[in-house]
């Protein structure tokens, strides 16, 4: 039996009458691989944030690290125990060097005042010793690469003697070799005796990495398991409660003149003679890890990365798109990968974000926009999407990840757009509600529209597309039928890369 | 050369180079030691305000207020020293008390009222300079004590030149040059100066990290004050004689020197090399053109274009950065 590092016993948190966490018990052992999962509002956070000492649990709860009771739950008191958290934003200083963000928690712990530059220098080399790395010691934070700067957040907490990682959704801007490498960098900290703690919302990298896995819903423990007990498809309905269910999708037959057509698309250093066709009421998936060229492409057929040479066609028609408006124009809708900062205005009301794109059309007497068409149409949206909002006044900040989706959905249907492009429609976004935006993407393409979902999970491609196109470094290496690839065979196939 | 062409800096330092040439090539005047140790001088003052703002925009904030805290520094203290006598080091003494009261009064607003910086102390400059004009009923003071004046002509460094006319490096230029030791060594080895770099940066890692916020605004804002109870006595020094309304108006040309010296109005970036720099660029226009004879009208027009161009050019580097790590290796 391996020595418990962390044990946590009838935890529970109540916020303003709401039970966050509900007598949860919760254990680490030394040296361990663990995997928390859970929806949002499982309580994921919240038991990272009382393991850390940020949120205190209510009374009741019993924490102890090491066999020692843990009386105070502070911050403070946590690090010297050796809990560390990366949280997803890495809590880095972008204009700061290499060296003063590994060194920089190190330094404020000993409390000099004076700023020793070959102290600094030392302690953030002996962490990247630790692991193996070398990174360029003064270049600026903001200047590397995600994964990179991920790997001086790790730098950071081995600067102190830390016991247990814990490691906030670190895979959501990974390219799949940095996920490799972040995994065999992890691997090597356990082989010190280092636990780490992992949370994530991608299902296929719980299996890869986790030894034991604790799954949470509705802040009850729904269990922990031994990672050969658990497989996708049990793994889900443990984190939701219900069995999802995914029937093929299938695009009608009679296919006629297609809606888009893409020729010959290139664009340096972007991607390379990329030919497709999009038809009415068909959903193409576009697959690729990060950094094949699939975004790009996608900003390429919205006017916001024009290509230098390739012809696009819509209806047969050749057209030309030099701008978001052009785009809007041709009927072409975009839903960014990055909802939060391209999709939506988040600190304003839902009502107006939904009808952001079509406003010249709500116009009334004197040109100016007229209030009751603009209530008719945001509310309509609402009920088409059925989003679930307390007030169409309220701010979109206020909405779950779905729901938030959804609106930025709302959003484009309003214009009565001919072709969605869907650039990774359920990133971040809870297991069930992802199926009820699939439903959404489903019943639009049904109604005609002509639908691109680029995404690179390919449980996710398969499943709601007919055709799936494969991209790697730039160019179109392969187009499958979904009826005949099984997942399986298209990850292996997306992951060579 | 090619690292050179990272730094802002660079490219104001080649602004300034072709700028003075092209001063030297109307007017010789421009390119002797004499010019240059009076515009050391004459621009000690901004050169001391612009250390104060750039630490502030270093920390993510700003401070509008800083010229009304002069005003009401400097009038203060020659009030003091005109009726309690005293010595020049009374006078820095009273003028930054003076500073460091009101500069801790703008911090303890902006961190407890949790207002953005630059509406607190716009608000606060109203305040601070409306009581100042209430209470001196705008009256200007001309009697400086002699030790005063005595104190304001010392130069450290004493020479003629070819004409017979004597010249040197004033003390005023000297109490900058200080200023700016002082600030390289806070914001280069010091653990509170690197800590100011991280909170303007990121604010939630520097909390995270477990800096303390409140401590490190606190010393933004007191700074700012303590310098501008500095430059309260060396505007005096300067002009010898204190006008309630001769500073206020003058932010926007510190803030402009400490941005053309490449100090971002975000937050996390800014050196002190760039804000000298600025400084420089600011004082050669100026001085250009009365040099060149050109109206001083035109003054305010050069600024703008040089901003403009200057931040166009940051903006092209930032936009060159970003196109190249978009690049994906086609095969």
């Amino acid at each position: 039996m391996a020595e418990e590092f962390l044990l946590m016993k009838n935890i529970s948190k109540r916020f303003a009458g709401v039970q966050a966490l509900d007598s949860v018990d919760f254990s680490i052992n030394k040296g361990e691989i663990h995997c928390l999962v859970g929806e949002n509002g499982s309580g994921k956070s919240t038991l990272i944030k009382i393991i850390s000492g940020v949120e205190q649990p209510d009374d009741g709860s019993e924490i102890y690290i090491e066999g020692e009771r843990i009386e105070s739950f502070q911050s403070i008191d946590t690090i010297r125990k050796g809990v560390e958290v990366i949280y997803q934003d890495l809590s880095l200083f972008p204009n700061m060097t290499v060296v003063e963000n590994i060194a920089i928690s190190q330094i404020i712990e000993r409390g000099s005042r004076l700023f020793n530059w070959s102290d600094v220098r030392h302690i953030s080399q002996e962490a990247m010793a630790r692991i193996k790395i070398r990174l360029p010691l003064d270049e600026k934070v903001g200047n590397l690469s995600v994964a990179d700067q991920q790997l001086v957040a790790i730098c950071r907490t081995l600067t102190s003697d830390v016991r247990l990682l814990i490691m906030d959704e670190p895979t959501s801007s990974l390219t799949r070799k940095e996920v490799e490498s972040l995994f065999s960098v992890i691997k090597d900290l356990q082989k010190s005796g280092i636990a780490t703690l992992f949370v994530s919302h991608k299902l296929n990298e719980v299996f890869q990495i986790a030894e034991r896995v604790t799954v949470l819903r509705d802040g009850k423990k729904i269990g922990t398991f031994n990672r050969e007990e658990l497989d996708n498809e049990k793994l889900t309905m443990l984190m939701t409660g219900k069995k999802v269910e995914y029937s093929q999708f299938s695009a009608p037959p009679t296919r006629g003149d297609p809606l888009l057509e893409v020729r010959n698309l290139s664009k340096e250093r972007n991607f390379k003679d990329i030919s497709f066709k999009l038809y009415p009421g068909e959903i193409l998936g576009i697959t690729g890890l990060l950094g094949s060229g699939r975004t790009e492409l996608a900003l390429a057929l919205f006017g916001m990365n024009n290509p230098d040479f390739g012809e696009i066609y819509i209806n047969r028609k050749k057209v030309l798109i030099n701008s978001v408006q052009d785009a809007i124009k041709l009927g072409i809708g975009y839903l960014p990968e990055n909802r939060l900062v391209q999709g939506l205005v988040m600190e304003q009301s839902i009502g107006k974000n939904i009808v952001v794109t079509v406003l010249d059309r709500l116009r009334g007497t004197l040109n100016l926009i007229d209030k009751k068409q603009v209530e008719n149409s945001s509310n309509k949206g609402v009920s088409d999407l059925e989003i679930r909002i307390p007030s169409i006044d309220s701010p979109v900040s206020t909405l779950s990840g779905g729901n938030q989706q959804r609106v930025v959905l709302a959003k484009w249907i309003a214009t009565q757009p001919k072709i969605l492009i869907l650039d990774g429609p359920t990133i971040g976004i809870d297991v069930a509600a992802k199926r009820a935006i699939h439903e959404i993407i489903r019943e639009l393409a049904n109604s005609g529209i002509g639908i691109v979902i680029i995404s690179d999970e390919v449980p996710e491609v398969v499943p709601n597309c007919s055709r799936i196109l494969l991209m790697r470094k730039g160019r179109i290496i392969g187009e499958f039928k979904a009826e005949d690839t099984s997942e399986e065979e298209l990850q292996n196939l997306v992951n060579a890369g | 050369m090619k690292r050179f062409l990272r730094y802002h800096e660079f490219y104001v330092l080649i602004v300034i180079i072709i700028l003075a040439i092209i001063i030297t090539s109307v007017n010789k005047q421009f390119f002797t030691l004499e010019n240059f140790f009076d515009l050391l001088k004459s621009y000690s003052f901004l050169g001391i305000l612009a250390v104060g703002v750039l630490i502030v925009l270093i920390s993510g904030g700003i401070d509008i207020s800083f010229t009304a805290m002069t005003s009401v520094a400097e009038y203060v203290m020659a009030i003091y020293i005109i009726n309690l006598k005293g010595n020049i080091l009374i006078a820095f003494l009273i003028a930054i008390l003076v500073g460091l009261a009101l500069g801790a009064f703008n911090a303890t607003l902006i961190h407890f009222l949790r207002i953005p910086t630059i509406i607190t102390t716009i608000a606060t400059l109203n305040i601070y300079y409306g009581l100042l004009s209430f209470f001196s009923g705008g009256k200007w003071i001309y009697s400086l004590p002699n030790w005063f004046r005595d104190f304001s002509v010392i130069e450290v460094i004493k020479l003629v030149n070819k004409e017979g006319i004597r010249y040197g490096l004033s003390i005023v230029t000297i109490i900058w040059i200080f200023v700016l030791l002082l600030a390289f060594c806070i914001l280069r080895y010091t653990t509170l100066g690197r800590s100011i770099y991280a909170m303007g940066g990121n604010r939630i890692s520097a909390q995270r990290v477990g800096l303390n916020i409140l401590r490190l605004q606190f010393f933004v804002y007191c700074f700012m004050g303590f310098l501008s109870g500095i430059a309260a006595v060396v505007h005096a020094l300067l002009v010898m004689n204190v006008a309630p309304n001769a500073i206020v108006g003058k932010e926007l040309d510190v803030i402009a020197a400490v941005v053309l010296g490449g100090a971002n109005l975000a937050g996390g970036a800014g050196s002190l090399l760039g804000t000298i720099l600025g400084v420089t660029l600011v004082a050669l226009m100026s001085n250009g053109i009365t040099l060149m004879r050109v109206s001083s009208l035109w003054y305010n027009v050069f600024i703008g274009l040089i901003i403009i161009v200057s931040v166009c050019m940051s903006a092209h580097q930032l936009k060159i950065k970003q196109s190249q790590r978009a690049v994906i290796d086609i095969e």
